[in-house]
């Protein structure tokens, strides 16, 4: 019985879970250039871990001056949305095993926000964009002395846009807010959506004029990027195509 | 920003042309949205516009291919099209109306699809404004010149 437990040590020993892999990562800082590189590190991992516990290792044991943001590390608060390898994820989210190691991986800032530094962008006109279509409960006359309630149906209808963790993923994959950000994208979509097809909300109205402009919905070219984005499994795409409906049932 | 001293620093130093005091221009986001951003506008023009689109559309699909049928597929291709089966077509109401109804719908949809094309692409708003009202122009002009072409052929011209 001594010999099969001397082999599974060594079949252990032999096969190291750690790999050698390399991050390919676009770094700009306005302090040293006003261009940004691609830099190289090879990081000893193991490829079960994510993304993000790689730019850790860099930041703690390569590079300390490696700037990304990230706070939860768990996919809760939205943070570290950036783009790995050509498609925006969020890099707590993303384990290395699952975007082939074998190969450099780019991580690069989201696209249509200015870069500040590395890995961290400019959200204010995101968040804008996000305060401009009134992401809270609008209701008129007193205020019950109990919660307001809602049948699981009516809470239903919106259940999906409730996940949102405004991670900008969505709008900086859009083609459209590429080129040009008066566009609301879909991030504030959603999340007019969300209090839109809200039962206890009585603003929808007023959200769907907002949304209805030169720069609403109507400038969305259904190309599904942003729900291929989306780390929470929104349907995007979906959310606005029935913000459209609303839109046209409103009026014939 | 103090970007006024980057040449005197950069002369005299070739290793870095930025450092803390003086550090690069961030590249802004083509039209950022801001606070002052104007806020929504009335009517539902652009509404009218998406629904055009896909309205247009699906007529489009029966005219153009119809169109692209009769003209190079059927009784001999593209060689039977001269002036005389010009002339025999649109001596037939139901082809001149096929035709007109085809020249409004194409022409309105392409140019609101290159409209589209022009608000997603066109930085400043001064490139929009003029890359428009050229759009514009060659679109009333290519509408009003074929419908006064439609109404007024005459098969006996020499
Ligand atoms: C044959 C049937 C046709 C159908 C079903 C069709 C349908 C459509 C639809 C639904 C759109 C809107 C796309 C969006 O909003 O994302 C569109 C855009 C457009 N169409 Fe058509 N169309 C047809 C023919 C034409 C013709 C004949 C022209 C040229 C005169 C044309 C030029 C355009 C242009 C320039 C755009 C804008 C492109 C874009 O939005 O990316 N289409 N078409
Ligand atoms: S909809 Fe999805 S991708 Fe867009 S901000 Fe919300 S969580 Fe992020
Ligand atoms: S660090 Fe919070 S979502 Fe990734």
């Amino acid at each position: 019985m001594a010999t099969p437990v001397m082999d599974k040590v060594e079949a252990a020993a032999a096969a190291s879970p750690y790999i050698t892999a390399t991050f390919r990562i676009r770094r700009f800082n306005p302090e040293i250039s006003d261009e940004s590189t691609w830099e190289d590190f090879q990081v000893e991992i193991d490829p079960k871990e994510r993304v993000l516990d790689a730019l850790h290792k860099i930041k703690w044991e390569l590079d300390g001056s490696l700037t990304f943001r990230r706070s939860c590390a768990h996919g809760i608060c939205g943070s570290d949305a950036m783009r790995i390898n050509g498609k925006n994820r969020l890099a707590c989210k993303t384990l290395i095993k699952d975007i082939n190691p074998e190969k450099p991986i780019t991580v690069e800032a989201i696209k249509g926000l200015t870069v500040l530094k590395d890995l961290v962008v400019d959200m204010e006109p995101f968040f804008q964009a996000y305060r401009d279509v009134m992401p809270f409960l609008v209701t008129e006359g007193n205020e019950p002395t109990r919660e307001r309630l809602q049948s699981p149906e009516d809470r239903e209808r919106f259940d999906d846009t409730t996940k949102c963790i405004l991670c900008a993923a969505c709008t900086s994959s859009c083609p459209v807010f590429w080129n040009d950000g008066q566009y609301f994208g879909p991030a504030a979509i959603v999340n007019a959506h969300r209090f839109i097809f809200d039962s206890r909300d009585e603003a929808g109205e007023q959200r769907l004029e907002i949304l209805n402009d030169r720069d609403g919905v109507w400038r969305c070219r259904t190309t599904f990027n942003c729900t291929d984005a989306c780390p929470r499994g929104i349907e995007v795409t979906k959310a606005i195509q029935e913000v459209k409906r609303a839109l046209i049932t409103r009026r014939f | 920003m103090s970007a006024d001293t980057t040449a005197a620093t950069g002369a005299t130093d070739d290793v870095t042309l930025y450092d803390v005091d003086n550090p690069a221009p961030l590249i802004e986001a083509p039209r950022k949205r801001t606070k002052k951003t104007p806020k929504a506008t009335r009517g539902n023009f652009e509404m009218y516009g998406w629904l055009f689109m896909r309205l247009s559309g699906i007529v489009l699909v029966v005219l153009v291919l119809g169109h692209l049928l009769i003209q190079l597929v059927l009784d001999g291709g593209v060689s039977k099209i001269g002036f005389a089966f010009v002339a025999g077509r649109w001596a037939s109401p139901w082809w001149q109306a096929w035709d007109l109804v085809m020249l409004w719908l194409a022409m309105l949809h392409g140019a609101n699809g290159l409209r589209t094309i022009i608000n997603d692409y066109a930085e400043r708003d001064n490139t929009r404004f003029w890359l428009k009202m050229l759009l514009y122009t060659a679109t009333v002009f290519t509408v009003l010149l074929g419908t006064l072409v439609i109404f007024t052929f005459d098969p006996n011209i020499r």
